[in-house]
């Protein structure tokens, strides 16, 4: 049943970004410290665990895999609900330090991304 | 009839919020093989589009959520706020390769660090550059280049003064919209076409929004890999801005 499968993931999520809110208390920050990973991490953890008994039944995929398909059109909204205006006119500085730090990083990208093939390749 | 419009925009603010992005969308759609013949991504340009509808909004209203503050479609707030965008996250990695993800496990912690690094001290110079020069301020909008949410958790850390922090919120948006936006069209030059390098990605870039928005305007498939990373860019941020990062800024003034 689909339900069991969005049931899953929900219960994956809300444990990751729980451990993801210890994390941060145990380190003394004010932010969630990669619970969404974390719950990444256990839908995986749990994905091994249901395909080794068997549970892994087509009812059950599609009620996570709703939700990854539905993934592109809340990325969507949320740009649509970004506070463009205020990013645009936020004056030079904010442009050149954000100008810079993304040309930087789209080239550290670069790099590393090849620094790692020419190790794999070895 | 006006009563009954005012009633259905708010009694049904998440189903009005699907029709407004089934509509982006679709016209991206259109739009990406009428006038590009699919070169350029549907996805991309719903991304950008509902950007520029954001502006727009913003223009319109005066507010501060984009497209969300006019009347009737204030349910995208919802529909596209961090509880549904984590949740679809963590649905995207049912379809993650475990085996590749392991392989560039220790590339993502390098990429974290950089990530990290690398924007915080162009923000600091940057900063320098525009006359700042008590630690607390220099640090706080470094911290804003690295995360719109790293910026004000850091400057409310080390008790920032508010137009400080507003222009480091500023820079984190900005960041975001700009990784949004120039992604697809970089992809090709930086390599972004496998796991590994969407998990460098991820690491690098940092902002959740940026980097989920930018894969999936660039390769859906890619997208459960950088999120991997770029999740923990923003805890990562908050724990060493306002603590290290501020120690060695205020020792070099």
């Amino acid at each position: 049943m689909p339900i069991f499968g969005t049931a899953l993931l929900a219960l994956c999520t809300v444990l990751g970004v729980a451990l993801g809110e210890i994390l941060g208390a145990v380190l003394h920050v004010k932010a969630n410290v990669g619970g969404v990973g974390l719950a990444m991490l256990l839908l995986l953890a749990a994905r091994q665990a249901l395909a080794r008994r068997g549970w892994l039944r087509p009812g059950l995929r599609l009620g996570i895999e709703f939700w990854a398909f539905l993934y592109i059109p809340i990325v969507v909204a949320m740009a649509a609900q970004q506070n463009v205006r205020a990013a645009l006119s936020g004056g030079p500085m904010v442009l050149i330090a954000g100008l810079g730090a993304v040309t930087l990083c789209f080239a550290l990208v670069a790099l590393l991304g090849r620094l790692m093939k020419e190790r794999a390749d070895d | 009839m006006t009563e009954i419009w005012t009633r259905i925009a708010s009694d049904q603010a998440l189903i009005l919020g699907f029709v407004a992005v089934g509509a982006i969308m679709g016209a991206a759609q259109l739009l990406s093989r009428g006038l590009t013949r699919g070169r350029i991504h549907g996805s991309a340009i719903a991304i950008l589009g509902a950007l520029a509808l954001a502006w727009l909004g913003g223009e319109l209203t005066g507010g501060k959520k984009g497209l969300a503050d006019v009347p009737g479609l204030a349910g995208l707030t919802l529909l596209g706020g961090a509880m549904l965008r984590d949740f679809a996250i963590v649905a995207t990695a049912f379809e993650v390769d475990t085996a590749e993800a392991r392989k560039a496990g220790w590339a993502g912690v390098i990429a974290l660090a950089l990530g990290t690094l690398v924007p915080f001290v162009l923000g600091v110079g940057v900063a320098w550059g525009f006359g700042y020069r008590d630690a607390v301020s220099l640090t706080t909008l470094g911290a804003g280049t690295v995360t719109y949410i790293v910026g004000p958790v850091t400057g409310a850390a080390l008790g920032a003064s508010s137009p400080v922090i507003a222009l480091s919120i500023a820079t984190g948006v900005f960041k975001a919209v700009l990784v949004m936006t120039a992604t697809p069209f970089v992809a090709r030059f930086i390599g972004l076409d496998n796991p590994r390098s969407a998990m460098l990605f991820g690491g690098l870039m940092g902002t959740v929004s940026g980097v989920s928005g930018g894969l999936a305007a660039t390769d859906e498939r890619l997208v459960p890999y950088g999120a991997l990373t770029a999740t923990f860019h923003t805890g990562i941020g908050c724990l060493v801005c306002p603590s290290v990062l501020f120690l060695a800024v205020r020792a070099l003034m």
